[in-house]
This record gives C-alpha cells, sequence and structure tokens, in this order.
C-alpha cells in the first residue's frame, strides 16, 4: 500500500478514500468504486486501481479482470473533449460509419486509435445510445447531437475546435 | 374572452430525445412568458406547464401539448423562438397555431395502438410521484400488499398470460412461482430472496425500457413491488446501461420519493413488508443483460455467465432465489392487478397476451416508441404505424430482435407479430427493435454489421462462440469485399449451426441467427457478391465505384469542397473529373450532387 500512495498526490489520495469509504468493502463494491474513480479521475490509472484493490483487500489482479472486462472502462487519460459516435443498428444503418471516418479525419485522431497526440479529442464508439429514433446519433461532450449528416458534423467539428481554442487561450 | 377558471396544461415531451431537441428550453420558454407580465395571473387560470416522457413520437420532437379544458392541440418540432406566438395567438387569443399543428400521420401513428405500457408516458411528469399517483398508481401495489396474498397475485399474473418482454418470453407468473416456493437452505436460513429489473438493454437499436423508465420510472418500482410481495424478496436491484443517465437520474428520483411515502423501505404501507430497491450502473458489456451474467456483475465479477441449471430463481445473486424480469415485464403488472388478468389477456393471441413495445426505427417515415397488440401484422406496423418507407425507396424487410434476431422480407410482411410466428419464420420478437431496411441496404452487410457486434461483445467463455463468430464474421467481410468463394455459403451454414449449437448462453445460440435469415431470404444477393462480384443494394465499398456524368456536370464545385480525398478536380461551370485511385468512396459527392451527375455503379 506504502508504494503507491508515494505517487499518488495527498489530494488524490483523500478523493480515493472518500470513494472507498462511500462504497464499502464487499465484493459487490468493485465496479461502482472503478465507475467513480473514472468519473474523478477521467481514466483508471494504474495507481488508483492499485489503491483501491489494497484498501479492500482483494487482489489486484482482481480488479485488473474486470477492468478490462467492461467497455466502460479506460485504462489511459482521455481527451479533453469526448466525442461520442453511435454505432447501433440504426445508427449504422443511416450511415454512422461515414461520420466516424469524417470525425476521426478531423479532429485529427491517428488510425487504430482513439485520442488525438495533443490529447484535445478521444473519439469512443457505442453500441447504441437509445435515441434510435433520431439516428443517426453524435454526443459531444454530453450534448446529444440527432440526425447528422456529414454537413452537420463538419459544422459541429468546426464549433468544437473554435470553443475548445477559445477555452485554451483563457488558461493562458 | 370570458375566464372562468378554465384549466390550461402544457407538456412538454423531455425524453432523450426531446431534450436532443431543445425540449428544456421550450419548457422554459413556457415558464417565462407564462410568468412575465402575470399572464397566468391576469388569466385566472389553473395553468400548468411541465416535462413529460417520451410519447413515441421522438422524430417530431419538440411535441408540445396545450390542453385548454380537456381540449387537446399537439405542435411538432417546436422550437424555444415559437413559444411566444403559441402563447399570445392560442393559450391568449383562443385559437391555435394551427400550421404549427401535428398532421394526419401524427393521428394514423397513434390511431393502430394500444397503450399500457406507455399509457402515462407522455402524460405525466416523470419526476412527480403525484402525477402518477394520481392517475391512480401505486394503487395496485396497496391492493396487492392489503387485500392479496402472494399466492392470489401470482395466479393472476399466470392467469393474465403475460410472458417476460426480455426477450425469451417465459411466463413470469411461472418464475415467481418457483421462487416464491424455494425454501430456507437450513433451518436458520433468513430465506433471503432478491428481484432483480434488468434495464441492460444491450440491443443495439432498441430504446423501449430506456423510455418507459424516463417517461414512467415509478410503474417499474410498482411492479417490482408486487413482485417482491409475490415472491418474499426484501431487495431489489436495477441493473440499468451505464449509457442511460436521464433514466438513471430519473430512476433515483422516483426511488426517493417512493420512499419518502413509505412505499419502498421498512414495513412499506404499514404492511410489514421490508423492501428497498438499488439502482446498479451496468458497465458497457452487451452480455451482461443474459441473466447469470448480470448477477456476476452485480457481484462484482467480469460479467460471464454461468451454465444452467440452477437456474436463478433456485440460486441467483449470492446463491439466493432470484427473479430476473424485463423492464416492460414489470411495468406491465400495475395494470394486470388494476385492471385484472382477464382484461389483459384479452388483448393480443392464443399464446401471446397483451401488447408489446417495439423500437420502429430505419428507414421508415414515421420512426418512434410505438405499442401495439401481439398479433398485429407487421403490414400495419411498418406502413399504417410507420407510414411507409422514407423518400419513395422500395420495403426491402424489417430486422427484428437485433444481434439475436432476422428479418422479415417484404412477401412476408402479412405475419402476425407474436412469440411463435417470428420464431418460425426465423425471426424473434425479442426485446423489441425493429428496424426497416429499403432498396439500399445489402443483407450481407447487415449480417457481418451484426457478426462484428457479436464477435466484440462475446465474454469468450467458450470456445465456439468466441471463436466461431469470430470466423463468421470474416467470411462475411470477405463476401462484402468481393472476396467470398463458392464454398462460402455451405461454410456459414455449417459453421453457424455449430455455433448454434456449442455455445453455452443466449449469446452465442443466437449471434448466428441474422446469417441463417438472410441466408434464407436473400441468398441471391450473397450470390451476386461471390459470383458476379456486385452488392446489388450498391452498399459495399469495395464492389462499388463513383463517377461523374460529363453530360450532367454543371461544373459547380459542390462536390469537390465536400470530396475529403481531394479526388475530385475541374474548373468552375466546366465538368469536372473523379479520381478513382484516390477516391475513398465516402459517397458524399453523390449526395450532395444537386443535378445527379454522380453516379454509384
Ligand atoms: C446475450 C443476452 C442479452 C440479453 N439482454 C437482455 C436485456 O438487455 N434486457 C432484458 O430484459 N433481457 C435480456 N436478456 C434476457 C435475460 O437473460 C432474461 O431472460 C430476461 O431479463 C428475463 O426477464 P423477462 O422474463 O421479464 O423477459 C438477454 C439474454 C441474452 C442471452
Ligand atoms: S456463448 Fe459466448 S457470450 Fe455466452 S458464455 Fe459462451 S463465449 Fe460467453
Ligand atoms: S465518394 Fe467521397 S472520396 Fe470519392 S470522390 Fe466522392 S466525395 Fe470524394
Ligand atoms: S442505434 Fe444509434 S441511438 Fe440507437
Amino acid at each position: 500500500m506504502q508504494e503507491t500512495c508515494k505517487t499518488l498526490k495527498a489530494a488524490d489520495l483523500e478523493k480515493l478514500e472518500e470513494i472507498c469509504a462511500r462504497r464499502g468493502a464487499d465484493q459487490g463494491a468493485v465496479i461502482p468504486i472503478l465507475q467513480d474513480i473514472q468519473e474523478v479521475f477521467g481514466y483508471l490509472s494504474e495507481d488508483a486501481v492499485n489503491f483501491a484493490a489494497d484498501r479492500l483487500e482483494m487482489p489486484r489482479s482482481h480488479f485488473y479482470g474486470v477492468a478490462t472486462f467492461y467497455a466502460q472502462f479506460h485504462l489511459r487519460p482521455r481527451g479533453r473533449n469526448v466525442v461520442t459516435a453511435c454505432t447501433g443498428t440504426t445508427c449504422h444503418v443511416k450511415g454512422s460509419e461515414n461520420l466516424i471516418s469524417i470525425l476521426g479525419r478531423e479532429l485529427g485522431i491517428p488510425e487504430g486509435q482513439d485520442t488525438s497526440p495533443d490529447m484535445n479529442y478521444t473519439l469512443e464508439k457505442i453500441n447504441c445510445v437509445g435515441a434510435c429514433s433520431i439516428a443517426p446519433v453524435i454526443i459531444i461532450n454530453n450534448g446529444v447531437h440527432s440526425k447528422m449528416n456529414a454537413d452537420k458534423i463538419t459544422k459541429e467539428v468546426i464549433k468544437l475546435k473554435g470553443a475548445d481554442d477559445g477555452k485554451q487561450r483563457g488558461k493562458d | 374572452m370570458e375566464n372562468n377558471g378554465e384549466k390550461i396544461e402544457i407538456k412538454v415531451c423531455m425524453g432523450t430525445g426531446g431534450i436532443a431537441a431543445g425540449g428544456q428550453e421550450v419548457l422554459d420558454a413556457f415558464k417565462g412568458l407564462l410568468g412575465q407580465a402575470g399572464i397566468a395571473a391576469r388569466l385566472d387560470k389553473n395553468c400548468a406547464s411541465h416535462k413529460v416522457g417520451c410519447r413515441g413520437f421522438c422524430s417530431r420532437d419538440v411535441l408540445v401539448d396545450v390542453i385548454i379544458d380537456e381540449r387537446r392541440t399537439t405542435y411538432q418540432y417546436i422550437k424555444p423562438d415559437m413559444v411566444a406566438r403559441i402563447v399570445e395567438e392560442h393559450i391568449i387569443g383562443g385559437s391555435p397555431v394551427s400550421e404549427w399543428e401535428v398532421q394526419e400521420d401524427y393521428h394514423t401513428f397513434h390511431d393502430r395502438q394500444v397503450k399500457v405500457v406507455l399509457s402515462d408516458c407522455g402524460e405525466i411528469d416523470p419526476e412527480d410521484i403525484d402525477a402518477y399517483i394520481d392517475g391512480g398508481g401505486y394503487g395496485s401495489a396497496r391492493k396487492a400488499l392489503t387485500t392479496m396474498t402472494p399466492e392470489e397475485i401470482i395466479e393472476i399474473v399466470k392467469k393474465s398470460g403475460i410472458r417476460g418482454r426480455g426477450g425469451a418470453g417465459f411466463p413470469t407468473g411461472v418464475k415467481w412461482e418457483v421462487a416464491r416456493k424455494q425454501p430456507p437452505k437450513t433451518s436458520q436460513d433468513k430465506n433471503l430472496k432478491y428481484i432483480i429489473c434488468n434495464a441492460d438493454e444491450g440491443d443495439p437499436g432498441a430504446f423501449m425500457d430506456r423510455a418507459v423508465i424516463e417517461g414512467n420510472p415509478h410503474a417499474v418500482l410498482e411492479g417490482m413491488l408486487v413482485a417482491a410481495y409475490a415472491v418474499g424478496a426484501e431487495e431489489g436491484y436495477i441493473y440499468i446501461r451505464a449509457e442511460y443517465g436521464l433514466a438513471i437520474e430519473r430512476l433515483k428520483i422516483a426511488i426517493r420519493q417512493a420512499r419518502e411515502r413509505n412505499l419502498l423501505g421498512k414495513n412499506v404501507l404499514g404492511t410489514g413488508l421490508d423492501f428497498d430497491v438499488k439502482v446498479k450502473a451496468g458497465a458497457g458489456a452487451f452480455v451482461c443483460g443474459e441473466e447469470t451474467a448480470l448477477i456476476a456483475s452485480i457481484e462484482g465479477q467480469r460479467g460471464m455467465p454461468r451454465a444452467k441449471p440452477p437456474f436463478p430463481v433456485v440460486s441467483g445473486l449470492w446463491g439466493r432465489p432470484t427473479v430476473i424480469n424485463n423492464v416492460e415485464t414489470l411495468a406491465n403488472i400495475p395494470y394486470i392487478i388494476r385492471r385484472g388478468a382477464d382484461w389483459f389477456a384479452s388483448l393480443g393471441t392464443e399464446r401471446s397476451k397483451g401488447t408489446k413495445v417495439f423500437a420502429l426505427t430505419g428507414k421508415v417515415r414515421n420512426t418512434g416508441l410505438i405499442e401495439v397488440p401481439m398479433g398485429i401484422s407487421m403490414r400495419d406496423i411498418i406502413f399504417s404505424i410507420g407510414g411507409g418507407i422514407e423518400g419513395g425507396k422500395k420495403f426491402k424487410a424489417v430486422q427484428t430482435g437485433g444481434p439475436s434476431g432476422g428479418c422479415i422480407p417484404e412477401h412476408l410482411i402479412d405475419a402476425k407479430v407474436c412469440y411463435e410466428n417470428l420464431v418460425r419464420l426465423g425471426a424473434i420478437v425479442g426485446s423489441g427493435s425493429m428496424i426497416v431496411l429499403d432498396e439500399d441496404d445489402c443483407m450481407v452487410h447487415v449480417a457481418k454489421y451484426f457478426l462484428n457486434f457479436t464477435q466484440t461483445e462475446s465474454c469468450g467463455k467458450c470456445v465456439p462462440c468466441r471463436v466461431g463468430t469470430k470466423r463468421l464474421y470474416e467470411i462475411l467481410d470477405r463476401i462484402t469485399r468481393g472476396e467470398g468463394r463458392e464454398s462460402d455459403l455451405a461454410l456459414l451454414e455449417k459453421l453457424s449451426k455449430d455455433v448454434k449449437s456449442a455455445s453455452l448462453c443466449g449469446l452465442g445460440q443466437t449471434a448466428p441467427n441474422p446469417v441463417l435469415s438472410t441466408l434464407q431470404y436473400f441468398r441471391h444477393e450473397y450470390e451476386a457478391h461471390i459470383f458476379e462480384k456486385k452488392c446489388p443494394a450498391k452498399a459495399c465499398k469495395a464492389l462499388i465505384t463513383y463517377r461523374i456524368r460529363e453530360e450532367f456536370c454543371k461544373g459547380c464545385g459542390a462536390c469537390m469542397r465536400v470530396c475529403p480525398a481531394g479526388a475530385i478536380s475541374g474548373r468552375k461551370k466546366t465538368p469536372h473529373t473523379l479520381n478513382t485511385a484516390i477516391c475513398i468512396k465516402c459517397g458524399s459527392c453523390f449526395d450532395i450532387c444537386r443535378f445527379k451527375a454522380v453516379t454509384k455503379e
């Protein structure tokens, strides 16, 4: 336990402690704890997962086994903006494949990966958002965009990039 | 105009579809304008505006009902800036804005439907328990818990004939009865039992359960409460997809409100029954919709199915007897208790009772959520309710049951929709997705899509499923690329049979269905890909070529601007040329050309 604590910042440790305390220590808490960690930190870092496993006195391998089984969990950091494309059946027959290739290109995401090298954008795929009657659906940072087409998605990307540049400048 | 206390109600659709279309902004606009300048006060009216869940016709969102003294006007495609005129002319002036009202097709969409589970969806505010109670909600639970024995309830549920809506169609009353009869394991055993509501809804093209929860979460809770009493359970779980943020939020609100009213928690309604419900968010694995995998997931394990028996009703969550029911199954229960087994059994067919909610989507004009009596014909669903095919295209098939299902081709369109019938035709009722396909959809490609899905989602526990779905996918993939072999069709059939018979759980056992079904009805499409290297629907990229017909090209440059590959060149007002060597076949130029100069062959 000591070794992981060293690499984690005090503030992060506190958050992890809080999550573990809230979720309890039984077997059924494993997934909720991983979900909370991801919610707070954006992804599952090795240190955070190890900390939780040690804290619950369960083998670390069990936590990794669970984390790698479920598609929801990310073991690597993600971009600051997350664009999620629905690949459900309805969106698929309504042309989502094409939208995804446009998004990949416009957001600068290298072939076979999901995040742009500058960590600005992550492009994710998801099996049905449950809004199939307004397919195809793209989610940009939690906002649902319906009935998309090549033209609309290109405009949304331009908007997103503009907003993101603004945010970045605001920080400096 | 005289205003002698007339009643005005404004309902704004705010399911996921409604919110995406701007439902919150529309509701805010109404609230703002009605509050402003004291319109509500000046008119001295009993005026309320609130959100409601999905009323099915999401493609027309934002839908708004303005109800003045029971006279209902429904508006479609409402944007916030349209609200002022509705308030001005309709609410104050008394004459509806007719050009924004829904048209004939809104009514044909609803006419053939019979709403039971959805009867309150789109009518009541899902975040207000009183709205549900005022319409009779929780009356069934009260009646059941205070005046009926568990055995009597089970009898009613059995007699109603309701079968599970999660896919398998197992009789719900029988399931409850088996769970009820499980004896304590030892003399000290407290005989704990569980109720689990399956809201994993993994079929990619389905949103029935999401809409039910978003539109009327209390019906699900009430169904669980009745089930808990009938079975003797003290704890319930709702296992819901993590992606369903709004549904999770509304469930949590509903649970909190139900606890406040002593409809959940200790000593429910003073009857001595303890029952509480927890929400468990899934983590993105389709296989977790399978009941034993779902239980493993709640227990914090990798969500892998196990062999049955023992069935969950005997040994489920933490090894205890567990009833797992689908959202829609449970949401039917309050209505069955309220209106009786005979009423429910009078709907539907001999062996498929009641109604079924379907997500009607794809290439159909009116997409949305529909509830129809079992036994209705596919034609009625697609052509009456759905209004036929979008854009004047030709109907090809309807895919039901998602990755476990199959398709119904045009010549079988008069088939009646019920459990037995669809299975006989090689499709299934499944959880309720219905995806309409038209002449532009390639059936080999559709099969490939589903096999790609199942091979990704296979948990990997058994070899026939893990490897078999991958092989099936590879064969389909090469066929769509024009590299299919003569022997491939026989191979697909043999492999499909092997995977079906040797897999452990329903995922593997049904994964080949989309292949078998398309082979049965659309063998000629497979053959065209293999022998003529042609995709009859012109959907498979590897088998099509885009060209510009010089004689039609006006040189407007639209295609050149959209082409992501820089494959089109040409000077303004002179015919453009398309370099097929660098074209990535995205189809953008084909879609954008107004002069039909771009061809796809
Ligand atoms: C791969 C697979 C996925 C499933 N997904 C779901 C689902 O998303 N929702 C559901 O209610 N049932 C699903 N089922 C069926 C459940 O195992 C179970 O039969 C059902 O929840 C029982 O409820 P019911 O009797 O009310 O239908 C799935 C089954 C399999 C094999
Ligand atoms: S059939 Fe497939 S999904 Fe089901 S247990 Fe076997 S490998 Fe897993
Ligand atoms: S199909 Fe796409 S890539 Fe090919 S020429 Fe047309 S726009 Fe360009
Ligand atoms: S298929 Fe995309 S929302 Fe359902």
